[in-house]
């Protein structure tokens, strides 16, 4: 019977976590539809990742009569939040993984084959295996291409082997970082971590596995023989000011050197060294333990299509949009969504919750033959986990404003158990439900 | 912060707790549920006696269920980090303490009905 009452005592006491845990992932804008628009316009998703397999749930159910058609050559959906507690030992790999396929509603057209041409004057997409699409309307949802090769002497194949780690290439990847960092942590030496200079999915990312090798160095007791290093790509850590000096404050808390205008050349997995471009010229730092992370840029075939910038992050080509309508500002039947939009802000998931719905209006609106005021205004969250059990539930806008969804209540630079509880349980659940369209 | 759905909400404790547990939860939870409120009904008062019992209880419940979040969320009381963690600590432990509370009344009321007690 003590299980029962623990159980019992449980799910009571959850109510209210739960209850917040869940508004914090509703912070976006509304969920689905109201009336419907008929229309029999073709509409072409490409990308069923978080933001195009979202859209393809919200518009089939808030178009009568459209005809839905997504693009994705992945079988596997990734949870890609879930990366960093995969490398952090504390989900498996296959916590991440689900498949494309299951996301997506009745009535929407799955093409299982990747996109290679994209011509907006004739408004086609060629597939990979040549069959061509007309649109009305197409939406760009692609997600962003890792430029491994970038690097040089780096391969995938390294992963897991001689303290080199990559949580970014994927669910097993990152699961053979934690192994490569378990090791590494039980002994010590120098981790060295780094981001790229270009646009990059979640910012955050590399500081919280910079706090969290720190941490676990702490618990098994070799912290003293350990240095860490955290190498910026320019003069500050994290975009955002305010954010920016608080993880400075929290850096020199734990210990962490750091170096600034650095990025990554070469790695040589022979010598253990990492070569790095700076203003002086380059600099070697040795490494036992690291995180790849390469630069990013827009998948090729976007790249290719012409609707890239053509004046800004020209080596990265990300889509041409408006960053509040995210409507491409030459091809006005053209959207882009998530990581792909060349927007100054937001390629998280938690941005594509909430551009998701502008898509959604914008282009409902432009079908109806209407006007919105749906607007992105460059929201972004980033869960900071700056140990195991906590973290700082950072969320901000175009403007570099904290736009707190609890304020007064979750202080956004505190380092706080119910952020690491969203970052851990929540979180998840909420961006599951966002594929779905409900949120 | 437009809508929380149900659905959601469910979504959320599926994640927490692994689909087949959180159901599990949930049958169990609405068990005892229905038990207490059947023995209230049958029995048309509340034993003081029993409740004296159940209070007793109380504690234990709080510290069990701050526990079972521990595990489930792999952190302890060291990574309480301001007055809102706390807060939501102590509310797991009320609620804890009220359904352990509940379920210890209404074991003793199936087990020794008031006619069986002195």
């Amino acid at each position: 019977m003590t299980d029962s009452r623990d159980f019992t005592a449980s799910r009571r006491g959850f109510l209210g976590l739960a209850a917040g845990a869940g508004a914090l992932a509703l912070a976006g804008q509304g969920g689905p539809a109201r009336a419907q628009v008929r229309t029999s316009a073709h509409i072409v998703i490409l990308g069923a990742g978080a933001a195009g397999t979202a859209l393809a749930n919200r518009l089939a159910e808030r178009l009568d009569g459209a005809r839905i058609t997504i693009v994705d050559g992945r079988a596997e959906h990734w949870y890609q939040p879930g990366f960093t507690l995969i490398a952090a030992g504390l989900q498996p790999a296959n916590y991440s993984v689900s498949t494309t396929d299951e996301w997506l509603p009745d009535g929407v057209t799955l093409k299982p084959e990747y996109a290679a041409e994209i011509d907006p004057e004739a408004k086609t997409v060629g597939l990979a295996g040549g069959e061509r699409l007309d649109y009305d309307y197409l939406i760009v949802a692609p997600g962003i291409t890792m430029d491994w090769d970038a690097i040089e002497g780096f391969s995938l194949d390294m992963v897991g082997e001689n303290g080199i780690g990559a949580v970014y290439a994927g669910p097993d990847y990152a699961a053979k970082t934690w192994a490569a960092m378990d090791r590494f942590t039980e002994e010590g030496g120098e981790a060295v971590f780094f981001r790229p200079a270009t646009e990059m999915k979640c910012a955050g990312a590399p500081l919280k596995y910079t706090f969290l090798t720190d941490d676990y160095a702490r618990r098994k007791g070799t912290r003293g023989a350990t240095n860490i290093t955290y190498a910026a790509q320019s003069d500050s850590l994290f975009g955002v000011p305010i954010v920016n000096e608080k993880v400075e404050m929290l850096y020199d808390d734990r210990g962490v050197e750091r170096r600034y205008d650095h990025v990554l050349k070469a790695l040589d997995p022979g010598r253990k060294v990492l070569t790095f471009d700076t203003p002086t010229g380059e600099e070697e730092i040795p490494f036992d333990f690291t995180n790849i992370i390469p630069p990013m840029r827009a998948p090729e075939v976007v790249r290719q299509s012409g609707l890239s910038w053509a004046d800004r992050w020209v080596d990265q080509g990300w889509v041409e949009v408006d960053q509040h309508t995210l409507r491409h500002r030459r091809y006005p039947e053209v959207f882009a969504a998530g990581d792909v939009a060349g927007v100054p802000k937001g390629k998280t998931a938690a941005s594509v919750k909430w551009q998701v719905p502008v898509v959604e209006e914008q282009l409902v609106a432009q079908i109806a033959g209407d006007t919105t005021d749906a607007a992105y205004n460059g929201y972004t969250s980033c869960p900071l986990i700056t140990r195991v059990g906590r973290a700082m539930l950072i969320e901000f806008d175009y403007k570099n404003h904290l736009v707190p969804s609890f304020p007064g209540v979750i202080a956004p630079l505190e380092e706080l158990w119910i952020s690491w509880l969203m970052k851990e349980v929540a979180l998840k659940a909420t961006y599951n439900a966002m594929l779905r369209g409900k949120a | 912060m437009e809508e929380l759905s149900f659905e959601t909400l469910i979504a959320v404790f599926e994640e927490v707790f692994g689909t087949f547990l959180f159901w599990s939860l949930v049958v169990v939870a609405a068990v005892i549920t229905i038990g207490y409120i059947y023995v209230l009904i049958r029995d048309r008062a509340v034993s003081w006696r029993k409740f004296l019992l159940a209070q007793l209880s109380m504690p234990v419940g709080a510290v069990a269920a701050i526990y079972f979040v521990f595990w489930v969320t792999k952190s302890g009381f060291a990574d309480m980090g301001g007055p809102i963690d706390i807060i939501v600590l102590l509310g797991v432990g009320l609620a804890g303490a009220i359904g352990a509370a509940i379920l210890v009344y209404t074991v003793q009321s199936m087990i020794a009905p008031p006619e069986q007690e002195s």
